[in-house]
């Protein structure tokens, strides 16, 4: 873990908070919401909380195409995931929320694989020659 | 008519992961953020056709995930879509040629199991 470019770092750690407080505007504004017709839709997708929520995410969408421009998909993929053991620690900490053994058995499964997928390399397919080299 | 949107959901979003990342890769590593920096790239990154198409993919994969949403709770759709974790890490392999050891396997797969736990 030592080993982890700060770059990585820094990313990897956009891409995690910037999903868990998006996922969590939108579904704060679209939760328990059924709209009946396309105005409802509309005027769902336009209330504050989902636009707030959408922007974080194209946050996050921006800085994991960054990442994933020097880092392999099946690592970022499990790693990113920590994001919802956050999202649950959240729960428990900020709004008092009761945490079940059965979440905890979740929350530790998903450290324990975030982990794992740490220890391996980055990179497993080779870079290609950097563009102004092609010039 | 749930988990025909958790199958769209998770389908369109390994395609779409695995596009951007085969168009990212194809890019080459981003290292110059500057502003002029980050818009060429992205004005190079916008002709490609897997990103363009990825996003497409993406977007399907966004709107099926919000009718989800309307139609079933956070703690539904959240663990059933954990089915992408399986999904794009096969695609990662034999799509990208990524070599998925079995501590990266094994990790995906305590991943996937944990999203379950979470969402029961």
């Amino acid at each position: 873990m030592a080993g982890l470019r700060w770059k990585t770092r820094l990313f990897a750690t956009v891409v995690v908070l910037s999903s868990v407080a998006g996922n969590f505007f939108l579904s704060l504004g679209l939760r328990h919401r059924s709209p009946e017709s396309l105005s409802g839709w509309i005027q769902a997708l336009v209330s504050p909380w989902v636009l707030l929520g959408v922007s974080l995410l194209v946050i996050w969408l921006l800085f994991r195409l960054a990442l994933l421009s020097w880092a392999d998909l099946s690592w970022v993929v499990p790693v990113t995931a920590s994001g919802y053991a956050l999202t649950a620690l959240m729960g428990k900490f900020f709004l008092g929320e009761h945490i079940s053994l059965t979440r905890w058995a979740g929350i530790l499964l998903i450290t324990l694989g975030v982990l794992l997928v740490r220890t391996t390399a980055i990179r497993t397919t080779r870079p290609r020659r950097p563009r102004e080299a092609q010039r | 008519m749930s988990w025909l949107l958790v199958t769209l959901v998770s389908l369109t979003a390994s395609l779409g992961d695995a596009l951007q990342t085969l168009g990212m890769k194809l890019h080459g590593e981003i290292h110059d953020f500057r502003p002029a920096a980050l818009g060429n790239a992205f004005r190079r990154l916008i002709r490609s056709w897997h990103l363009g198409l990825s996003l497409v993919l993406l977007a399907i994969s966004f709107g099926a995930f919000l009718a989800l949403l309307s139609i079933a709770d956070l703690s539904f759709a959240v663990p059933a879509t954990a089915l992408e974790y399986v999904s794009t890490t096969l695609l990662a392999q034999y799509l990208l040629g990524e070599k998925v050891n079995w501590r990266r396997w094994a990790g995906a797969g305590l991943v996937a199991c944990g999203v379950v736990l979470l969402g029961l």
